[in-house]
This record gives structure tokens, C-alpha cells and sequence, in this order.
């Protein structure tokens, strides 16, 4: 099986937001970065047990520059075979899912993973589109999957319950927490990443019909406003004018 | 009465302290494999070790992860299955496993640096082939002896001794204050011989005459397993003997390296004492505002962060050297002496930031601190190392 795990880097959780251009892009000055953890603790490690029951290969894909290397070196310490990445820049969805869908076809790739999401836009974009130039069936959300060889049973998280479906042939997958373990690169496996492929390849052109106008913080979270527990006057006056809640 | 170990679901919010950007001077893998060892210690020790540690209990099963991970004799070579990295890897390794607790790093620096690197430096073939795979996957413990209960400080006055008897030695005498004897598999002991040469051999458990007792009511090193090792006629067979290495130089080479892992792991535990006090003085509001806008917060803090960046940037050095070859031991008492007297100094002052919660075990100084009294003890006493910076400048020995 030839299996093909979408990976990208993310600013690290506590890492603090600003941004520049106007608000119309993310100052990445001073941010760390690392792997998606939807991609790295999920769809990485399924596709690694994956290949452990069925042999194949796993293959990840990064669309980026070479700052994005360290993260593509840490898909192969955790055990990827190879690693290729789109030597360009990410400016859109679309333009990503691009890039990879053409490698998925050129390379007779019989499963792509994504993560759900990446933990700093949260578009869950990607895997679809990238489901739908490949013509492929997309399993979002999925935080199960059995794979006997030619048939796999995927469950999707849906709103408030699981969906279960089976499928044949090849497909998309989005992963979410529960299709997998986290598994911490070792020692042994991070010295070997040095040895593997990382191959850079040209872009595929692809319109970038996107463009970001602006991005906004969230307002900052208020003080607590203590009110007397006799006095509902100011309690209904503060929620009504002040909350606009009511 | 049973011990069960509890499992805190605390989320683990450190960060890491950069002041001087000495990220820069790591290569690609040193951060990679910092970032494994932190994430492992999160996930696997943190949740535990108070637990561990306030019911005196040694977390075993840490043992094989540890192996699993590469955290057992990491600079040993990869023949044997070490790891075969360079020595700022090993003391990465070690400084993150001290974040989560000195008897953590004791676990896999005794047995990387006091067992595993003996027997690769002065072992036999076969010694090597039959104990360096097994140790190195934690499948086996391992411990070290050199100190005895009358001689610390001057273990070249020691008194355990061999006597030849054919094909084998017999081994009379005692060991204290060892590290994982009470668990250990195998003993590196070091012995006098008939000519009153030190000479290093590998102990099984279960020889007759053997025995290694625990030592009990330790409040230092909790979550670590400390006892004696006591020899009676225990028959050593020839093959067990390290074959080319007598004199205290054989011991010494393997505290040198120890030491110089503990250099760096005292800055794990420092930077976690820090890192929780530098929180706690945003959070904790007294008199209208955060405790660290006072003045007097703000010096500790201050203090501590430079104190560590000094002691990162020594580290640092002392590892580009160790890697060429050119480390001494008198650098690594140093860096040892040095970096983990401000571990404790560090470990005292976050503690009082936090006030009365500081002597909590919701937060991690306290059982840092208490871990820090043996840290600065053994592998060296302070003091000691001072006397041997004093030598090593002065050219006079104070020892003798
Ligand atoms: C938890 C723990 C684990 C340990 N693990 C191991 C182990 O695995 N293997 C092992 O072999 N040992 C181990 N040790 C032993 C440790 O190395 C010794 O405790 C240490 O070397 C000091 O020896 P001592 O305790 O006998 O103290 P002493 O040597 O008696 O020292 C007592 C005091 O006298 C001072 N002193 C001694 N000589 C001088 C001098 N010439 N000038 C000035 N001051 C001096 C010392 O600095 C110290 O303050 C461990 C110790 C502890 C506490």
C-alpha cells in the first residue's frame, strides 16, 4: 500500500498571535513551529500501523519551504520512509490540495491522510478538495479505521454520534483524535531520519483565487464584575446593556 | 500495606528558557531529541512522580520506555545498542529527564554512564556482547559500587577487597549509598585486590554470598531506589574482572562522566523550578496586583534566569569539548559543582515565590530541592569539587 500523509506545521500552542501587512497576514517573527498534531498523532501513526500489517511504504507530503524541513524530519524519525516537499509557499486551501492531489496521481497513492484540521486556521479544507480532484470518496472526522488489506472500515465522528462505512479502492481520510497513538520519535528512529529522502519538487501551478483581506484577534476576555446578590436591578441593567444579552 | 501509584491529569504547562538563543548553537537532531525526552517526561513521568515520590516508590516500568526511547547509554556505541550520539546529545538527555526528577536521571545515569560505559571502556568481548544490549534496553538494571560506608569522599581508601582462588576471586566487603542495588541485575563493583590495586568487576545478582539490602527513610531522591551491596566470600569467577584497567582511575573515568550528565541535568530541574515560579508571579495577585511586579520577586527571577543561562552556556562549551576529546575533570567538577548549586539555590528561591503552596507537592520545588541535597552529595561532594577546582589552579593538593 502506498500511503501518503499530508503534514503541516503550526505555530506551537502558547505561542502568541500578532499580526502584520495590515492585519492581512500572520507574523510568524519569534513564533516556534511544530507538526500538526492532528497529522502527527493521528494520521502519521494510523498510516505507519497501517504499513506495519500490509507493507507499502508511508510518504510524507509537506507543501512549504525549506523552514518546514525540521517538522518533514520529524514525520521521518517518527517513520515515514520518504518525504517530499513542494517547494513553495502555502497561500491557500486550494492551491495545497492542489499539489497534492497531482503527487497522489503521479505516485499511485492508494490512501491520503490529513489531519481534521490544522490547529491554527482550523479550515478542515484540505482533505476534501483534495478528495474531490482526485474523484476519491472523503472520510472526514475519522477517529477509527480497519483496513484489511482491499477493504476499510472508516468511523467518522458526526454531530453527536459515529457514522460507520465501509470502502473499497482508494480514498481520503481526515483524522481525528482516536484513529491513533501519539508516538514520541526515538532516538534510533531521529538518526535515521538523516539517512532518508527528503525530495524538494517544483510546484504544479494552481490559480491562487484566495486572498486574505484581514485577520481579527478575539476581543480580550473582561474582567469579572461582581454584583450584590440583593441587587438585580444592576444585575438585569449590566446583562442587558453591558452583555447584550438580553 | 500496598503502594498505588496515582495519575494526575495536571496539564504539563512548561516552556522552554532560551534567554541567550543557544538554541542556535544545537544541531537539528539535539533539538529533535530534546523535544522526544520533554514529550516522554510530560506524558510518562509528570503524571506520576509526585505520587513516586511521596510514597517512596521507584517507577520501575520507566525502565523499558527509557530503552525504547534511547535514554539508556546514549553515546555508547550503537554496536553494543547504545546509541552512538555525541556527548551534548547525552547531556540533553539528561537535563530533560532531570526536569521531571533527579531520580529519574539517576535511573539512566547510572546505568548509561556508571554501568554501561565501564563495561564498553574496560570490558571484555564477551562482557560486552552479554550485558551492553540488555542495559541498553532497560530489559536489565544496573548499579554502580564505589562508595562504602567508611570511605565517601576518599574511595581510595576503601576496604572491599579480592583474593585470588584459582579460576576465580573471592570478594569480601560492603558498599553504601548505591543506587539501584536492591533492583539491579548487575553490580559494577570495585574492589582492592591482593596487591592493593583497584580492579573492576561485574556482580550477578544471585551469587551466593550476595546480598544488596535497601536503604530506608531517604527524604532526598525518593522516586529512587538506594541501598548497600555486601559481599560475603561471594566467588567472582576471573572472566567477570575487567581485564586491563586497576588504579581509581578506572571509577573516576566513569564519575567523569556522570558528572558531566548531571551538569546538565541540574539545569533540567532549574529551569523547572523556574519556570513554575516566573508563572506563579503573573498569577498570583497580592496587594492589587501580580507578585511579580514587586521588586523583590522580579531580582529572584532575574537571578535565576541569568544563573541558568550561565549555566546552559556552560554546558555548552563543556560539551563541544567532550566532544573532541578534550573535556577535563576538573572542567566537569566545575560545571557540576557549579550547575547544580544553583539548581538548589533556584529551587529554594521558586519555592518561596510560591509561598505557602510552594511547599506543596502541587508544585515541583520541593521535591526538586529535597532531590538537589543528594544531587550536590554524591557523584562528588561540593565541597569536594571545590578542593579540586582549589588543586587544579593552585597545583596544591588539599586532599593530601
Ligand atoms: C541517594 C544517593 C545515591 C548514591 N548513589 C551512589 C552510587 O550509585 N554509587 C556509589 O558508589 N555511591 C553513591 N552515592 C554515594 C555518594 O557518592 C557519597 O555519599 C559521596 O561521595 C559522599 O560520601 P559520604 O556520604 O561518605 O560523605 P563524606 O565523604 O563522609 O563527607 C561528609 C562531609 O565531609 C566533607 N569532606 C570530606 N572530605 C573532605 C575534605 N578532604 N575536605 C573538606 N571536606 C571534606 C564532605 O564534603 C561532606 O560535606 C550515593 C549517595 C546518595 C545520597
Amino acid at each position: 500500500m502506498n500511503l501518503l500523509v499530508c503534514i503541516s506545521k503550526t505555530p506551537e500552542t502558547t505561542a502568541k498571535i500578532a499580526f502584520k501587512d495590515e492585519n492581512s497576514s500572520f507574523d510568524t517573527d519569534g513564533v516556534q513551529f511544530i507538526m500538526n498534531p492532528y497529522d502527527e498523532w493521528y494520521a502519521l501513526v494510523r498510516a505507519l500501523e497501517l504499513k506495519e500489517q500490509h507493507g507499502g511504504k508511508v510518504i510524507a507530503i509537506n507543501v512549504g519551504d525549506s523552514s518546514n524541513d525540521p517538522v518533514i524530519r520529524k514525520a521521518l524519525a517518527i517513520g515515514a520512509d520518504e518525504a517530499v516537499r513542494v517547494d513553495i509557499e502555502a497561500t491557500s486551501s486550494f492551491f495545497v490540495a492542489k499539489q497534492v492531489a497531482e503527487y497522489a496521481k503521479s505516485n499511485d497513492i492508494d490512501i491520503v491522510f490529513t489531519g481534521k484540521e490544522t490547529i491554527d486556521y482550523n479550515g478542515a479544507e484540505v482533505g476534501g478538495m483534495i478528495a474531490e480532484m482526485l474523484e476519491q470518496p472523503y472520510f472526514s472526522f475519522a477517529s477509527h479505521m480497519d483496513h484489511d488489506g482491499s477493504t476499510a472500515t472508516v468511523t467518522r465522528d458526526i454531530e453527536g454520534g459515529v457514522e460507520v462505512a465501509e470502502i473499497n479502492g482508494k480514498f481520503v481520510i481526515s483524522a481525528a483524535k482516536g484513529l491513533a497513538e501519539q508516538r514520541i520519535p526515538n532516538m534510533r528512529g531521529i538518526m535515521m531520519a538523516k539517512r532518508k529522502p527528503l525530495n524538494v519538487i517544483p510546484a504544479v501551478e494552481a490559480e491562487g483565487n484566495v486572498k486574505v483581506l484581514s485577520y481579527e484577534l478575539p476581543p480580550v476576555k473582561g474582567g469579572i464584575t461582581m454584583v450584590d446578590a440583593d441587587d438585580m436591578d444592576k444585575l438585569v441593567k449590566l446583562l442587558h446593556e453591558e452583555a447584550k444579552v438580553l | 500495606m500496598e503502594k498505588v501509584i496515582h495519575r494526575s491529569n495536571k496539564s504539563d504547562l512548561f516552556k522552554n528558557h532560551d534567554y541567550f538563543g543557544i538554541d542556535d548553537l544545537l544541531t537539528e537532531e539535539h533539538k529533535m531529541i530534546r523535544d522526544s525526552v520533554r514529550t516522554w517526561v510530560s506524558k510518562e513521568v509528570l503524571p506520576i512522580i509526585e505520587s513516586c515520590a511521596e510514597q517512596n516508590e521507584c517507577p520501575l516500568h520507566l525502565y523499558k520506555q527509557m530503552g525504547e526511547l534511547g535514554a539508556l547509554g546514549p553515546s555508547i556505541s550503537a554496536e553494543y545498542g547504545g546509541g552512538g550520539m555525541d556527548e551534548i546529545t547525552y547531556g540533553i538527555i539528561m537535563q530533560e529527564l532531570e526536569r521531571g526528577d533527579s531520580g529519574i536521571r539517576s535511573m539512566a545515569s547510572v546505568q548509561g554512564s556508571l554501568v554501561m560505559f565501564p563495561i564498553s571502556k574496560y570490558g571484555t568481548e564477551k562482557q560486552k556482547s552479554d550485558y551492553l544490549p540488555k542495559l541498553a534496553s532497560g530489559e536489565i538494571i544496573g548499579c554502580f559500587g564505589l562508595t562504602e560506608p567508611d570511605h565517601g569522599s576518599n574511595p581510595g581508601e576503601m576496604v572491599t577487597n579480592i583474593k585470588d582462588d584459582g579460576d576465580a576471586y573471592i570478594l569480601n566487603g560492603a558498599k553504601m549509598w548505591i543506587t539501584n542495588s536492591p533492583i539491579a541485575d548487575i553490580a559494577v563493583v570495585w574492589a582492592k585486590d591482593e596487591t592493593n590495586r583497584i580492579r573492576g568487576m561485574v556482580i550477578e545478582k544471585g551469587m551466593k554470598g550476595f546480598s544488596a539490602p535497601k536503604i530506608e527513610g531517604k527524604w532526598s531522591l525518593r522516586a529512587s531506589i538506594t541501598g548497600e551491596l555486601v559481599f560475603e566470600d561471594v566467588r567472582v569467577p576471573k572472566e567477570n574482572v575487567f581485564p586491563d584497567i586497576s588504579g581509581l582511575k578506572g571509577p573516576l573515568s566513569c564519575l567523569s562522566k556522570a558528572r558531566y550528565g548531571i551538569s546538565w541535568g541540574a539545569i533540567g530541574a532549574a529551569m523547572d523550578c523556574y519556570d513554575a515560579a516566573l508563572r506563579y508571579s503573573q498569577e498570583r495577585i497580592q496587594f492589587g496586583r501580580p507578585i511579580g511586579q514587586f521588586q523583590l520577586t522580579q531580582k529572584k527571577l532575574a537571578e535565576m534566569i541569568t544563573e541558568i543561562t550561565k549555566a546552559q552556556l556552560l554546558v555548552w562549551r563543556l560539551g563541544t569539548l567532550a566532544n573532541q576529546g578534550k573535556a577535563t575533570p576538573a572542567q566537569i567538577s566545575m560545571a557540576k559543582r557549579n550547575n547544580v548549586w544553583i539548581a538548589l539555590q533556584i529551587a529554594r528561591e521558586a519555592r518561596q515565590i510560591h509561598g505557602g503552596m510552594g511547599i506543596t507537592s502541587e508544585y515541583p520545588m520541593m521535591r526538586h530541592m529535597m532531590n538537589l541535597e543528594t544531587v550536590l552529595t554524591y557523584e562528588g561532594t561540593h565541597d569536594v569539587h571545590l578542593l579540586i577546582t582549589g588543586h587544579d589552579v593552585t597545583g596544591l593538593n588539599a586532599f593530601s
